[in-house]
């Protein structure tokens, strides 16, 4: 059998993957298995899919040249701008599909977890465009410190509702969710914001964002004339953008996959996100992956600049990249990636999300060579980290 | 013989409860167990704190926070059993979370049960299949008895499967939902228990989740062996402290 980086028909990804949930989730989760394949692959789904996607989201998303950045570093570097997607970042791929899902499915309430609040606005939007009832937790810190995106989840007639228990942050707001779904077996779809969770979700997340990757195919071949680039690059939080952008070339070895993840105020800090380095095989939200934690299993806090970073583990596709060495690790500080941000800003006038930003400081220290052909996921858009960058930057 | 197989050949009908160890303070574990046993339970279930507990409601979820807090650890609690058989008889269960027991290691974990005597687990997230393939064996080997959870939405044919590889007693979650959040049952509880009862299983079921005092109690075990109270009486252990268990149990029967 040819080897594969994809999830094999037990729902792992190697030794990580599974669904290692309660009973009570069972029945839901086992339909979703049983069903996401060939719900996902009919052909008035694909239609709906990718006509959504086209008319509403905008895609296909441009996969810029960007020449001064190029220049600096010595190498061709194209952006995957999905920046520009409806609501600012790749989520939106991800919640068309499963609202899509959710539709056929025959469930009528959806709910989301959410950190910093895109995953939530990217929920309440195709809620609100369906005509879905749409309820999204969100840790009670968090609410606090993302303000304007709670208010926007509030205009698009989502209810937010506060996770107050643990460290309130998004790993309990995923808690949150999972118990309301225990709670609501019967007419709630949830729509997981990342390529985390039990199987078959990391799958159908990682193959609704699989078209990031599927364009920039095409793309590249009209640019290139060659359909693969020689490097990816993305950050990873969960995974979901890195998972998108990786996917087409997960099992095609002249590519090189590039995961940046946020580490903090430095990897061994104390105050880090840094899944791979500082992680350990454990189980979180119902998947064994690696995951920060404390020698005893309790799951720990983890800390980065930037809100869609700091998940305490990252998913089991991403688990097993780093463990079997399919995929480069590379750990960034706060303060390389808003540097980075910055560059971007006045080399190529993008405002990055500081997601973005972590993967974007890399090429201060990975040299690339100057015939290579280097594609970075530019997952999304700053605006919603004004706040941040003026405050560091003092503007 | 184990411990829970003797008990649940009594005949009468079973009180067990459930408590976060460590809690209120780390070091009422012991105390907890001991005064449980006077006051004439017949089987615990000691919870071992995890920070992330998805199957839990607000009570057993800040129960399990404050005995991290105090320090509660894995390492910690089987210190705390190494004697508990010199003065406790009754069955006990550890119920917890797969993470912190794969973090000690599953088969030291469960080596140092038996070493304490304990006489079974319960793991909400560990799936059914992951026990039968990975961890069946480990789990004989030292004695010790898995409890599987089935719910009102689990199929008759995912109950008989289970019932098939258990060997101790089924745990009945009585509706949807997480621990504590019921505080009554309607016909829906009445039909699932009668639905149950009917299906004689080879395992004796005891019901968990939404018993709080002695009507729900008689309720749920009018068709099961027993009944599991567990947000209700952390919450009396809250109120009233370790020393007035027995006025909770004596309430309950």
């Amino acid at each position: 059998m040819k080897k594969t980086y994809h999830v094999n028909e037990k729902g792992y990804y190697g030794t990580f993957g599974g669904a290692y949930i309660p009973e009570m989730l069972y029945p839901n989760v086992e339909e979703l298995r049983q069903k996401y394949l060939d719900i996902m692959y009919e052909d008035s789904f694909q239609k709906e899919f990718k006509q959504l996607l086209k008319d509403y989201v905008g895609r296909p998303s441009p996969l810029f040249y960007a020449e001064r950045l190029s220049e600096k570093y010595k190498t061709k570097i194209y952006l995957k701008r999905e920046d520009l997607n409806h609501t600012g970042a790749h989520k939106v791929n991800n919640t068309i599909g499963q609202i899509l899902m959710a539709k056929r499915l025959g469930k009528t309430r959806i709910i989301a977890e959410t950190g910093a609040g895109q995953h939530g606005v990217a929920t309440a939007t195709v809620c609100a465009l369906m005509g879905m009832e749409c309820i999204v937790y969100m840790g009670e810190i968090d609410i606090a410190r993302q303000a304007p995106n709670v208010a926007r989840m509030k205009m698009l007639g989502a209810e937010v509702r506060a996770a107050l228990s643990g460290s309130r942050t998004l790993k309990d707001a995923t808690n949150e969710a999972i118990r309301d779904w225990i709670s609501n077996p019967v007419d709630t779809h949830y729509i997981i914001g990342s390529v985390v969770g039990p199987h078959p979700y990391p799958d159908m997340v990682a193959r609704f964002q699989a078209v990031i990757s599927e364009e920039i195919e095409w793309q590249l071949q009209e640019k290139e004339g060659r359909s693969y680039p020689d490097h990816v690059i993305a950050c990873v939080g969960g995974g979901s953008n890195a998972a998108g952008a990786f996917y087409q070339y997960l099992d095609d070895e002249r590519v090189n996959l590039i995961a940046v993840e946020a580490a903090g105020k430095g990897i061994h800090s104390g105050e880090s996100a840094a899944t791979s380095v500082l992680g350990e095989d454990g189980i979180i939200h119902g998947s064994r992956t690696l995951l920060m934690q404390t020698k005893d299993g309790q799951i720990t806090e983890p800390y980065s600049i930037s809100a869609g970073l700091d998940y305490p583990g990252v998913g089991p596709m991403h688990a097993h990249l780093y463990a079997s060495n399919r995929a480069e690790f590379i750990s960034i500080t706060d303060d390389e990636a808003m540097t980075a941000g910055l560059e971007l800003s006045q080399l190529e006038g993008i405002i990055p999300a500081i997601e973005t930003s972590h993967a974007l400081a890399i090429f201060d220290t990975r040299k690339f060579k100057e015939d290579e052909i280097v594609v970075l996921n530019l997952s999304g858009r700053g605006d919603k980290d004004l706040n941040t960058y003026i405050e560091y930057f003092k503007l | 013989m184990n411990r829970i197989n003797q008990k649940l050949q009594e005949d009468k009908k079973l009180l067990s409860i459930y408590f976060t160890a460590g809690y209120p303070s780390l070091n009422d574990t012991v105390g907890v167990l001991q005064n449980l046993e006077k006051s004439g339970v017949d089987m615990v279930e000691i919870g071992l704190p995890f920070s992330d507990p998805l199957a839990d409601g607000p009570t057993i979820q800040a129960s399990s926070t404050q005995a991290l807090e105090n320090g509660m650890t894995s390492e910690i609690l089987f210190e705390q059993l190494t004697d508990i058989r010199k003065t406790v008889s009754i069955p006990l269960i550890i119920m917890g979370y797969l993470n912190p027991m794969m973090q000690y290691g599953i088969e030291a974990f469960c080596a140092k049960c038996k070493e304490v005597g304990i006489d079974g687990l319960i793991i909400p997230d560990m799936p059914v299949n992951v026990y039968h393939e990975q961890f069946q064996a480990i789990f004989e080997k030292y004695g010790l008895i898995n409890v599987f959870l089935i719910t009102p939405q689990t199929s008759e044919e995912r109950i008989r499967f289970i019932d098939s590889i258990s060997d101790g007693f089924i745990y009945m979650v009585s509706s949807a939902g997480t621990t504590g959040a019921k505080s009554s049952f309607g016909n829906a509880q009445s039909d699932y228990f009668d639905r149950i009862g009917n299906m004689n299983l080879k395992n004796p079921q005891v019901v968990g989740f939404g018993i709080s005092n002695r009507e729900t109690f008689t309720q749920a075990t009018s068709k099961a062996k027993g009944a599991i109270i567990g947000s209700a009486f952390i919450k009396h252990l809250t109120k009233h402290g370790v020393d007035t268990i027995s006025d909770f149990i004596n309430e309950i029967r």
